[in-house]
């Protein structure tokens, strides 16, 4: 096996060992997502009205609505959260160790990423299944069919949370960034709401969701699992990442300094 | 690929860096070479410029003033090669509390491309030789502070490297344990021809046949064999005497 695989197969490892060893995240992983499903759902599903709108054929439920943005929002945090404990690491020195590995910076830091998103997707999938025990029942095609439009959108949030531990240098700016990125990034997507839901209050709301790459993650996964392939969706998120990708690359390159301390 | 014009394939050489953080000097031409086998001790107050230095060694940042070759491999130009050869001591902690020992070094052992039985074969030496063997299917967090900081300087072991960098490597350690991690890593330069690179504001840790590197202010002040430098003083006054009074964090034994 080659270095780099090698060095990909430990670093997921390691991310998932850690993961195995935080038996409270995955417990919040699971419980943030469901207390939505179960609390806030049951409460909006007799105020919000919703027509049939693709990939839908039926009227559906409020609950089947927003189990994709429950995906979407797992995805988001766990991107987050990794990204938050690499900022933690860089004050700890692990990922200044990760960083001394003789092999291609941004390959390091794309397998932290795979690493991170897998842990995601395993949280989706459990997600998932409490759902279906709830009577939110997919087909077995559009589980499978869900995978890849998770891990797109898992990478791309991932890139994202990576590019900002890059620009970020303390842990108290992060809690800042947490409070301006995932929240507005959450309610400001189709995550609770269509589109057109949104724009009968504001033409100007609707048009930033629409430019928001996490509606473009959620409709990705909304469409997947229905076996569905959302064109437009699936683009904006493969942009999305690239972005991130290029913009994190940028932050973690040595040249660049944004690794930077004072010291 | 070597860089032949490196006099001292196996060793550390530093020539010429500087670094600035905006418009702070951190490092000013600093310039040092450490010979195959030596134990070189860079010894400088808190805030000499230590951390931005491992920093550059390192290749967390890099810098366009000077040039750093590990065992021969111009860090700027071949960084693969060079940090394939170097292995690291953090001064922060950075093992995996929740894996146990042989996990870390495994860890470790993969993103230096070794696994299987080669790796575990690597690791058990690596233990052996930090005589911490007995202890590998122990989680991190049963350790103390020293067997941890073993630890680590036995997963810096792991890839065989030729030169070996300490950042204050005994920072929050109790006497015992400090003199052990000295005593060890001394060993290492001498029976197995390690090229070490200690950092540290303690001159209790440094003996008169180590070469000594004084870091003041972002300058090498002075280099050379540790005995000969300070002549009949304490290390302790020739080194506060060559960087003044202004360094009090330097007295061993002073207020942590």
């Amino acid at each position: 096996m080659s270095h780099h695989l090698v060095a990909l197969r430990a670093i997921v490892l390691r991310e998932a060992l850690r993961f195995v060893h935080q038996r409270e995240r995955f417990l919040a992983a699971l419980v943030r997502p469901l207390v939505w499903l179960v609390v806030f759902a049951a409460g909006f599903r007799a105020a919000l009205g919703l027509s049939i709108i693709p990939p839908y054929q039926t009227y559906i439920t409020y609950e089947t609505y927003i189990v994709p943005g429950l995906c979407g929002m797992i995805l988001l945090f766990n991107g987050m959260q990794s990204s938050l404990s690499l900022v933690y690491d860089r004050e700890t020195g692990s990922m200044r160790l990760l960083l001394t590995a003789p092999l291609p910076r941004g390959w390091l830091l794309f397998c932290k990423l795979l690493g991170s998103t897998a842990i995601g997707i395993l949280q989706v999938y459990a997600f998932l299944a409490v759902a279906f025990a709830f009577g939110i029942e997919m087909s077995a095609a559009g589980y499978v069919a869900a995978l890849p439009a998770l891990l797109l959108a898992g990478l791309m949030l991932g890139a994202l949370g990576l590019a900002i531990s890059s620009l970020v240098r303390q842990l108290e700016n992060f809690a800042g960034v947490m409070n301006f990125v995932i929240f507005p990034m959450f309610f400001l997507s189709t995550a609770l709401y269509p589109l057109w839901k949104m724009a009968e209050s504001s033409d100007l709301l609707r048009d930033i969701c629409a430019a928001n790459p996490f509606t473009h993650a959620v409709e990705l996964i909304r469409f997947a699992l229905y076996g569905q392939v959302n064109g437009m969706a699936f683009l904006w998120v493969l942009l999305s990442l690239a972005a991130f990708l290029a913009l994190a690359l940028w932050g973690y390159d040595p040249a660049r300094g944004m690794v930077r301390r004072k010291g | 690929m070597p860089d032949t014009a490196s006099h001292e394939p196996g060793g550390l050489a530093v020539r010429d860096v500087s670094f600035r953080y905006g418009s702070r000097t951190a490092l000013d031409g600093v310039g040092f070479e450490v010979a195959p086998g030596r134990f070189a001790a860079l010894l400088g107050p808190n805030g000499a410029g230590k951390s931005t230095l491992f920093s550059l060694l390192t290749r967390l940042f890099t810098t366009r003033d000077g040039r750093i070759l590990v065992a021969g491999h111009d860090l700027s130009r071949h960084p693969r090669a060079a940090l394939a050869r170097m292995g690291v001591v953090f001064q922060s902690q950075t093992l995996d509390l929740d894996l146990t020992i042989r996990q870390n070094l495994s860890y470790f052992a993969a993103l230096h491309g070794l696994s299987g039985r080669e790796a575990a074969l690597r690791i058990d030496a690596a233990l052996e030789r930090l005589a911490i063997a007995d202890r590998a299917g122990e989680k991190a967090r049963n350790l103390n502070g020293g067997h941890r900081r073993r630890t680590e300087i036995a997963r810096a072991l792991v890839h065989r490297p030729s030169v070996l960098l300490l950042d204050e490597p005994t920072v929050g350690l109790d006497a015992a344990a400090r003199a052990a991690i000295t005593d060890h890593v001394h060993r290492l330069a001498a029976e197995d021809g390690l090229t070490v690179l200690w950092a540290t504001h303690l001159t209790d840790e440094v003996t008169d046949g180590d070469r000594l590197v004084v870091l003041h202010r972002g300058r090498v002040l002075a280099d050379g064999e540790c005995g000969a430098l300070r002549g009949g003083r304490s290390l302790r006054d020739y080194f506060l005497a060559t960087t003044g009074a202004d360094a009090p964090e330097a007295v061993p034994g002073g207020p942590a």
